[in-house]
């Protein structure tokens, strides 16, 4: 019975071939479809325009592969039907790799639910300028376990361009985000290692955030290292209502309320802002109604970064009792600024670094 | 050893604990998937006239998804002997063998029924030993049957609706995985809208249990029902009390499907079950997690007396499909369901 229903269902596809999606699209969501364990789905070299959601689910050890970035280019422009372009569910060991994906409606590549994602040579892009219009993210694993995002191209999402929400142990390295509002952001997310990436023209470079109201509360153990994050001073086209609304243009690196998160060894260059700032929740001005949430970040090392024509590193708004590290930094300056008043007057900046120092 | 011995001894294993232990085994056989509708034989007769054989029965639901103003007929199969076995909350349990059809159509004219219909899809969902399959059969021209279509596919259709407008949209049949972006419970196929609060109306349970075809049906508890929002009538002269009762029960059978913690929109924190108790998981005044453009430039999902501030309203109003909800299965604006949003938050 197994083998005989993909079999009638081949036949089925080629009577109904004359309907009125692609003939390619149709291909490859019939193969995502009766992919069985251990599959390769190949698509081929050449630019394919898709109408709807390409979607895989239920699979265990698929791969879905084009003939490489330059060749093989899946466009979305016009997508009529489903939020997504590519759309991966309740998957185990799933391979993405080689190939172009561009211009969905909402989000580009979402995976949810998948133990095992690779996101290897893909880039994602919404093509012209970046706009409101866009969609939110280009790469998107959520509720994912052990994920891996290598050398990938995130451009042009009008929220953010790699985006890590609610996962556990994830790889981002080798990739380059540009042109988005976030270039990577890692969310509510634990045991996410972010190194030698590129994360530049974006409003934000690379954001490590926990926000209230979700079912996986508590991100952290975040590392992030060797990365190059330049003049992130892209105009913000979020629109209201997102939480990268609030990232101001210039923002380097951004730890919001997260916990144990270490930024070292990084480049963070000619952003016009803030280089890197650790901050409450409280500054979005949003109001918390999750009480377990907790609004602080903790256990927040910053050190060995090297710093250019930046601005204000880093900018804070705690107690020490929550243990923030300032180490040494080549050309780091610094601010501490109270958030969780409803002013900013002067006496609530303190340049005094001593209740920071990592060797205490 | 191939496949079929396998299988004997597992029967004869079987036979022989039911011997031992005296436990009798319900071991009904899988309905296989068939490439035409006609081959269930669900229908007798012309079989667009959708006329029930036996062991086939049509039920009604409570709160309707919208489905750009398609037309449903709903039916149950059950294997003689079997019955569906209740519970308050959650889907029936349904028999190994068993099926849910549900037809989609359009009349040609709505206000003159007379004037005919035509069938677009009909979605099986046939309960097997292990689980759940969904399968999806397109109607032909002559509509005379339907074929089985796993990949999807996109065809015209035009129909005059109840104001008299010539309608025409590009109807979508979802593919199999399109099917889960709703079905879906912990990320395993489940069957949605085939339970007690849905399908609680005109004595439909009683029926059922009084046929035997529905076990444990409790005899005295109270039955949860949800309130039929298309009673609200025009939600501008409606009270609080009944425009919460009917967008309740509007969010349930058209969202909660998705927006509830087990669901694919588990994601977004924002849960619109009829029984959420929680305001804020309801939206109010909630920031959303990762909505995007979805959110219009809007900063909350329900502001309480605005509707034109809240998310939820932008998204079942539009029809972009990055933006609009649900995300499958709608094309069109459902104007009576916005209606109703609209005038129950500006009531808060």
């Amino acid at each position: 019975m197994f083998r005989l229903l993909p079999a009638a269902l081949l036949l089925m596809l080629a009577i109904h071939s004359a309907q009125a999606q692609t003939d390619v699209e149709k291909r490859i969501q019939t193969q995502c479809i009766l992919a069985e364990d251990g599959d390769i789905i190949e698509i081929p070299a050449g630019n394919f325009t898709i109408s709807s959601t390409l979607s895989l689910d239920e699979k265990k050890n698929v791969t879905l592969r084009g003939a490489g970035q330059d060749k093989t280019v899946l466009s979305f422009k016009g997508q009529k039907q489903g939020a997504e372009g590519l759309k991966v569910t309740n998957s185990a060991n799933i391979v993405l790799e080689n190939f172009t994906i561009e211009d969905a409606k909402g989000d580009i590549i979402k995976t949810q639910n998948v133990n095992g994602i690779i996101f290897r040579d893909i880039t994602a892009r919404w093509t012209g300028k970046p706009d409101e219009s866009n969609g939110s993210y280009a790469l998107y694993p959520v509720q994912c376990q052990k994920v891996r995002i290598e050398r990938c191209t995130a451009i042009g999402a009008s929220d953010a361009g790699i985006y890590v929400g609610q996962s556990d142990s994830v790889w981002v390295t080798e990739c380059t985000a540009k042109n988005n509002v976030a270039g990577i952001e890692i969310e509510n997310t634990t045991n996410a290692w972010v190194w030698k990436n590129h994360a530049f023209e974006n409003t934000g470079g690379i954001l490590v955030f926990d926000l209230p109201d979700l079912p996986k509360k508590r991100g952290g153990h975040v590392k992030v290292y060797d990365n190059l994050v330049a003049r992130n001073n892209y105009r913000n086209f979020a629109p209201k209502g997102n939480i990268v609304g609030t990232v101001p243009a210039g923002t380097g690196v951004m730890v919001l309320a997260t916990n144990d998160v270490e930024v070292y060894n990084n480049k963070i260059w000619e952003n016009k802002t803030v280089s890197t700032g650790i901050v409450s929740y409280y500054i979005t001005e949003t109001p918390i109604n999750d009480k377990s949430y907790i609004p602080y970040p903790s256990d927040v090392s910053v050190h060995d970064n090297i710093y250019s024509d930046g601005r204000r590193m880093p900018t804070l708004s705690f107690k020490p009792s929550y243990r923030i590290c300032i180490g040494e930094n080549e050309n780091g300056t610094f601010a501490n600024l109270r958030a969780d008043k409803l002013s900013l007057m002067s006496d609530h900046i303190s340049r005094d670094k001593a209740p920071f120092n990592c060797n205490r | 050893m191939n496949a079929g011995s396998h299988f004997r001894l597992f029967t004869a294993g079987i036979a022989i604990i039911s011997l031992v232990t005296g436990l009798s085994f319900n071991f009904s056989e899988d309905i296989a998937p068939k490439m035409h509708l006609s081959d269930y034989r669900f229908f007798t007769g012309n079989l667009s006239d959708l006329k029930p054989a036996d062991g086939v029965f049509e039920y009604e639901v409570n709160a309707p998804l919208f489905t750009d103003y398609a037309e449903k007929q709903r039916f149950i199969y059950l294997p003689p002997g079997t019955s569906v076995t209740y519970t308050g909350q959650g889907a029936f349990e349904f028999p190994a063998g068993s099926a849910i059809i549900k037809n989609f159509y359009y009349f040609n004219d709505a206000v003159s029924r007379g004037k005919g219909k035509k069938m677009a899809e009909t979605r099986l969902l046939l309960r097997e030993n292990n689980g759940w399959k969904a399968l999806t059969y397109i109607w032909n021209s002559t509509q005379t049957d339907a074929d089985l279509e796993v990949a999807g596919a996109v065809f015209p259709v035009e129909w005059k609706n109840r104001d008299g407008k010539q309608m025409h949209i590009d109807y979508v049949v979802p593919n199999t995985n399109q099917c889960k972006g709703c079905h879906s419970y912990d990320g395993k196929f489940v069957p949605v809208g085939v339970n007690a609060a849905q399908l609680n109306r005109n004595n439909q349970l009683q029926l059922w249990a009084g046929l035997g075809k529905l076990s444990q049906f409790p005899d005295q508890a109270d039955i949860p029902a949800l309130f039929d929002y298309t009673t609200v009538g025009d939600p501008g002269h409606a009270d609080a009390a009944l425009l919460e009762k009917g967008a309740r029960a509007y969010l349930e059978g058209n969202c909660a499907h998705c927006h509830n913690p087990h669901g694919p929109a588990s994601t977004s924190g924002m849960f619109l079950e009829a029984a959420q108790n929680d305001r804020e998981r309801l939206g109010v005044m909630k920031p959303p997690v990762a909505a995007g453009r979805g959110s219009g430039d809007r900063r909350y999902g329900i502001v309480p007396g605005k509707p034109n501030e809240s998310i939820l309203l932008y998204r079942i109003e539009s029809t972009d499909p990055g933006v609009r909800m649900p995300e499958l299965g709608r094309q069109l604006v459902h104007n009576e369901g916005v209606a109703l949003i609209k005038f129950w938050i500006k009531s808060m």
